[in-house]
């Protein structure tokens, strides 16, 4: 076994100059094996040169190039998607349509789901897992009556409660009847399975509402949570949800809040700041992409990712965003709604400072990337001297 | 080119835009138009006329009376008409609603408290020196804030302001309600002090409010709107002019009105008619008003439609332009070419030149070339004399006499011929590999040519595929092209650091059937094969001496690796044992090379394919640099061809047929499937049949059936791999990855399974049921698309519709999916396209904003990485150790 001392003593030199993770992978590398100090050198030396030879060049086109990267395996998406019997249990937006959805930074995802993990104490058992994903379910009453009616002669609701889901949601009557106290609507009483409000309300527009009220009062949950399901993971359970609410979630005894899941990125842009978004989107963005069974390497994903959240905001890739911002009007003009910037621009007075590509190659000019972007002149001699 | 030359580099450094006065207007005019109509009896341009010689020339050989120069020269000139009264620009006309409703109409003042107003004035001058952007969001909230009831500056009371789109204000007076004319807006815009402008977010200088009210129309010069002549000799005049006579009409009869003293009624009519023509002279798809058509209905095609959308002057003028140097047409395969190269037809060869510069070294050349002339091919097609002058050598009888006369400094435009660079390019151009740079081999017949190693990038095939061709015109041009775009230079995809270009199809089946063990050759065969890979050297010792000399397919292949190339990996017909037997693999699907040698394994698609990082490919392209891997390309390839060719490689349709036992076996496996499956109809039916946590009963049921079913299909496939001998043509290129799956050839020979539409059993078509053939209800297999032939077999009427339903879906599904991830692409690539690495490793916007400190976290470029991998430490380590 080579010395560690020696490795140490080689790598230290390279602090900075590589990568921490390629020096940290050197270490562990080089302790494996059982070679003389000369041998180590020229490895690490090799490393290095080999690393400083892939180094991007000064004026790439990242950009471009990260876009294309991920914009021209979108076709092939397209021909790939492949359905097969479902072994999930929700459904989860997957493929070009979530892809667009998170470049677009939508508020929302169109299907919400979290995976919550829970703490030592609540993670083995499922009776104790259970009783977490109840604190979870948000239940209303809609959720355990089997209808609710309007006695228009006694003006009074009849809500018929299902016991038998009731007892399965850990809900009791009491329970039911403390919060339609909290509507103040008039008297409570029970008769049977059978709850009934007595109120004043005549005209049909009010009952209506009133019944609406009634059907989506909180019982218990997080807000948003539509459903819930438990898992076996290897030797642990876990909560799925359909619905999302971190901020809510969060709150919930019994859940692990370090090991919190969900695919909502404007949610933990606003509950666990900016970079966890950013490390979001990169985290959805390359899920879908390797589902598909493409290969795109990590860093296009994460330019994407970086200049969507570099102001500090999620800015969407398109007109309502990014190419909204841009300080060209040409480059803008050129994209989306062409005459409401030019006439905007005029108002204004702006000036577009030609900085861009997409305005360069409109005014006809070399563009500011790659070998267009040496500013050096050279002073020819003068005629006739 | 020229221009470099002689140092007058003149760029532009930015552009400013503003709303052109009434003054700049009148002061740019060269002409006032004051007559409606274009051309008098003769087809002379009436003077005050909208084709006013003054505007610019228009026909051939005049001089501009305006500029003294030629048409094409000549960049056309400026008119104008004085509208007798004034108009609102539509495309203002929001913000002047937003204007009227925050000033007093009485002294302009913007109707903010006094304190209010000191502090936005503050908050605007800090703005402006620190954040200007912020100005505008600063003046939004201004214009809500404020709504005072009375100005306080002249204490006048405010009355409430109407907008009626699209160009109608009304005030709301306690006597009523009254319709602001434009000349009144106008004359309270002007009452607004420049710095009361600046704080609802206008540049006094630029745009003074009321220049957003037309008092004079500039008239754009004919270039912009120039007529047609058609063969009939009608003259047919663009869609501008149109809409300018109808102006100018209006605008003349509103005057001659007014001088008359007409009623206020018939003036108030013209006016507004007046309005409606410059507001569809602006737009023509302006809401709320019927669109300006033309006499046959189509409606006009005014400023706003010129520049807007796809087909718009942004879009299809200024982002992108049609060029000249270019050609296209048809693809075909020719394995015969380099990578690097594209065959050119001769005809088009002929047509497409590159300016060469005569100097002493060529000038010989040159000379044969003029002689030969634009229809022999190494030939020219034109000659610039260093005075400017271009000679067409296409007329001259004497062209020897013009080949004599060919001096230094003329530039001879030469037809393209071998070893010219050009770009060529396939539509949809996704990424950078769609334009790539090739050497010119000009061949006969009228495609061009490519070598298959290509095809991946593009995304070709042959089925009638065309591309286009490029031939750059200037040396810098070409340098760029050379270096930066040849194609063995894009041999890495920046997508996922690995070879895009690489072997596909027959080059893989012929490299596994040449490398295979049991593949030995003659002495004979061995150097038809070498010489056809274009092999020079002497033949190895053959691996068999006795009794007959033979030579194994991975000892030719060995010839053309690297001598030092030391690889392990694994082949793509690796069965994944569950315990590697590497070296000694029964399939030798475990490759090692060392030190050049083809050891054992075979060469398959994970060695060798398109797209395949962490490959021999690979490996050769990253540690021997691109030559090599073009060579190899170029060379090894054609040797698998060569192999391939001279074995015969075919699938006949017996070849799908399989022993009576395993069909036997596959109709049990599917029975037994069917059987389940009835058994689950009945568990459900009973209501024995247990949810699937959060799911229903029926999706349940719908679930476990295809489950049930797929596994059936997967079995039937099994087995059939199992029985078709090793020797299938199908097999094999399922098994080396050349063309098709084992799923594929599963459909072929057992069982094509389950249809599926949007993910679930085919449900559609009749009440109840897919098709009357069925009882209504009926859960089963067969009337839910299961097939139970295989293609071989033929499917049944039924079998056939429903896998036709599952064909139209995956149609349907590409097409509307294309246009979704196009869009996509549109938007990231605009959205992106303006980042660059900085000479300190960051990433940045053109104003300097850093999106990242250090590109990818590690600075490394992924098309230099090692599938992404910084630095492939494991083979360095390898690599030292061995030495």
């Amino acid at each position: 076994m080579a010395d560690e001392k020696i490795i140490n003593k080689l790598l230290e030199n390279y602090e900075g100059l590589m990568p921490k993770s390629l020096i940290e992978e050197l270490r562990s590398k080089l302790s494996k094996i059982d070679v003389d100090e000369e041998k180590l050198r020229k490895i690490i030396e090799k490393v290095y040169k080999e690393y400083v030879d892939a180094l991007v060049e000064p004026g790439e086109a990242v950009g471009t190039v990260a876009a294309q990267s991920i914009g021209e395996p979108g076709t092939q998406m397209t021909l790939r998607t492949f359905h097969y019997a479902g072994v999930r249990e929700f459904n989860v937006t997957l493929g070009l349509p979530r892809l667009i959805e998170i470049v677009d930074a939508k508020k929302t995802p169109s299907t919400p789901t979290m995976i919550i993990r829970l703490d030592e104490e609540h993670k083995y058992s499922l009776e104790k897992a259970k009783e977490v994903a109840s604190r979870i379910e948000r239940i209303t009453i809609e959720n355990i009556a089997k209808s609710i009616e309007y006695d228009m002669i006694n003006s009074s609701f009849i809500i018929e409660i299902d016991e038998e889901v009731a007892k399965d949601k850990g809900i009791t009557k009491e329970h039911i009847i403390k919060v339609l106290e909290k509507l103040k609507i008039g008297n409570i009483s029970v008769e049977g399975n059978k709850i009934i409000i007595s109120c004043n309300v005549i005209s049909p527009e009010k009952m209506k509402k009133l019944r609406e009220k009634i059907l989506n009062l909180k019982l218990k949950g997080v807000k948003g949570i539509k459903r819930v399901l438990i898992q076996k993971e290897g030797n642990e359970y876990v909560i799925y949800t359909d619905g999302s609410n971190l901020a809510g979630v969060l709150r919930v005894k019994g859940i692990d809040p370090y090991r919190v899941y969900t695919n909502n990125i404007f949610e933990i842009a606003e509950v666990l700041g900016i970079e966890a978004a950013r490390a979001a989107i990169i985290r959805e963005a390359y899920k879908v992409l390797e589902q598909q069974g493409l290969d795109v390497d990590l860093r296009h994903i994460m330019l994407v990712a970086d200049l969507m959240t570099a102001t500090g905001r999620i800015r969407q890739i398109g007109r309502h965003g990014i190419s909204g911002e841009k300080s060209s009007i040409l480059a803008r003009a050129a994209f989306e709604v062409t005459v409401k910037h030019l006439l905007e621009a005029a108002v204004r007075g702006e000036e577009d400072p030609l900085e861009g590509v997409a305005e360069n190659v409109i005014v006809g000019q070399t563009i500011p990337l790659g070998t267009g972007m040496v500013e050096l002149y050279m002073r020819f001699p003068q005629r006739g001297k | 080119m020229i221009m470099s030359l002689e140092g007058l580099i003149k760029s532009i450094g930015s552009i400013k835009f503003e709303i052109l006065s009434p003054d700049t207007i009148r002061k740019m005019s060269v002409a006032n138009i004051v007559t409606a109509d274009t051309y008098d009896e003769d087809g002379l341009p009436i003077d005050g006329g909208l084709m006013d010689r003054r505007l610019g020339t228009i026909e051939p050989g005049q001089k501009c009376q305006t500029c003294g120069n030629r048409i094409g020269q000549c960049p056309g000139h400026f008119g104008h008409i004085e509208l007798a009264r004034p108009v609102i620009h539509a495309g203002f006309a929001k913000l002047i609603y937003l204007i009227l409703k925050t000033t007093c109409w009485n002294c302009g003042r913007i109707l903010l408290s006094k304190e209010d107003y000191e502090k936005y004035r503050r908050l605007m001058e800090k703005y402006k020196q620190k954040w200007p952007q912020l100005r505008y969001k600063l003046a939004e909230r201004i214009i809500k804030k404020a709504k005072l009831q009375k100005c306080p500056y002249c204490d006048k009371e405010q009355y409430k302001i109407k907008f009626e789109k699209p160009t109608t204000y009304y005030e709301e007076r306690p006597e009523g309600t009254i319709k602001l004319t434009p000349s009144e807006v106008r004359a309270r815009l002007e009452r607004i002090p420049d710095e009361d402008v600046e704080l609802l977010g206008l540049d006094p200088k630029s745009a003074r409010p009321e220049w957003m009210v037309l008092t004079v129309l500039p008239v754009p010069p004919p270039v912009v709107r120039p007529s047609i002549t058609l063969e009939t000799g009608i003259r047919s005049e663009d869609d501008l002019t149109h809409k300018l006579v109808d102006i100018i009409r209006i605008n003349e009869r509103l005057k001659e009105n007014i001088n008359a003293g007409a009623p206020q009624l018939i003036i108030e009519d013209l006016w507004e008619l007046l309005q409606y023509h410059v507001t569809t002279y602006f737009n023509n798809e302006t809401s709320g008003i019927p669109p300006a058509r033309h006499r046959s209905g189509r409606p006009l095609r005014t400023l706003t439609q010129r520049l807007k959308g796809k087909e718009g002057r942004f879009r299809s003028n200024l982002s992108g332009k049609r060029v000249d140097f270019s050609a296209r047409t048809v693809i075909s395969p020719d394995p015969f070419l380099s990578i690097n190269e594209v065959g050119v037809p001769i005809e088009i060869a002929k047509v497409l030149t590159i300016p060469e510069r005569v100097t002493k070294m060529n000038i010989e050349e040159m000379r044969r070339l003029v002689e030969n002339g634009p229809d022999v091919h190494p030939g020219a097609n034109y000659i610039i004399r260093p005075d400017g002058r271009r000679i067409d050598l296409r007329f001259p009888k004497d062209r020897k006499a013009i080949a004599n006369s060919l001096d230094v400094g003329y530039i001879v435009e030469r037809h393209i011929r071998d070893g010219d660079i050009v770009l060529f390019n396939r539509q949809p151009s996704l990424h950078r590999m769609s334009i790539m740079a090739h050497k010119v081999r000009v061949l006969p017949y009228k495609t061009f040519r490519l070598n298959l190693c290509v095809c991946p990038p593009y995304n070709a095939d042959f089925d009638g595929d065309e591309m286009n061709l490029h031939v750059p015109q200037s040396e810098e041009a070409r340098a760029e092209a050379l270096i930066l775009m040849l194609v063995q230079e894009q041999i890495l995809s920046p997508r996922y650091g690995g070879p895009i270009i690489g072997a596909i199809q027959d080059y893989i089946t012929g490299a596994y059937l040449l490398t295979k063990k049991d593949t030995l050759l003659t002495r004979e065969e061995a150097s038809q094969l070498l010489i056809a890979a274009g092999y020079e050297g002497d033949l190895p010792p053959p691996a068999i001496k006795e009794p007959k000399e033979l030579w194994t397919g991975k000892q030719l292949v060995s010839l053309f690796l690297p001598k030092d190339l030391n690889y392990t990996g694994k082949a793509s017909i690796c069965n994944k044992c569950d315990v590697c037997k590497k070296e000694q693999c029964p399939y030798d699907a475990y490759v090692v090379i060392r030190n050049g040698v083809l050891i054992s394994g075979v060469l398959d698609k994970k060695s060798i394919g398109a797209g395949q990082p962490e490959s021999l490919l690979h490996r050769i392209v990253k540690d021997y640099g691109t030559d090599v891997a073009r060579e190899f390309m170029d060379k090894a390839f054609r040797l698998f061809l060569a192999y391939i060719d001279s074995r015969g490689f075919s699938l006949g349709i017996d070849e799908e047929e399989l022993p009576k036992e395993a069909k036997e076996m596959i109709r049990e496996v599917i029975r037994e499937a069917e059987e389940n499956t009835m058994k689950l109809i009945e568990m459900y039916n009973e209501g024995l049949l247990e949810c699937l946590p959060g799911r229903t009963l029926e999706e349940t049921l719908e679930t476990k059936i295809m489950q049930v079913l797929e596994d059936a299909r997967e079995k039937a496939g099994e087995i059939a791999s199992k029985y078709l001998k090793s020797s299938n043509s199908a097999l094999i290129m399922a098994k080396t990855g050349a063309r098709g799956s084992l799923m594929n050839l599963a459909h072929m020979v057992a069982c094509v399974g389950q249809q599926s539409i949007r993910g679930e059993r085919v449900t559609r078509g009749y009440l109840n049921r897919t098709l009357p053939h069925f009882k209504p209800g009926d859960l089963g297999a067969k009337a839910h698309g299961f097939v139970y032939s295989s293609y071989k077999d033929r499917l049944n009427p039924v079998e056939f519709f429903f896998h036709a339903m599952g064909g139209r879906e995956g149609l349907v599904d590409t097409a509307v999916r294309t246009s979704q991830s196009g869009y996509m692409q549109r938007r990231l690539i605009n959205a992106l396209q303006d980042l660059r690495v900085e000479y300190d490793g960051t990433v940045r916007l053109p104003n300097g904003s850093i999106v990242q400190f250090k590109y990818g976290d590690d600075g490394v470029d992924p098309s230099k990485s090692y599938h992404g991998k910084t630095v492939n430490v494991d083979k360095i380590i390898e690599e030292v150790l061995n030495k």
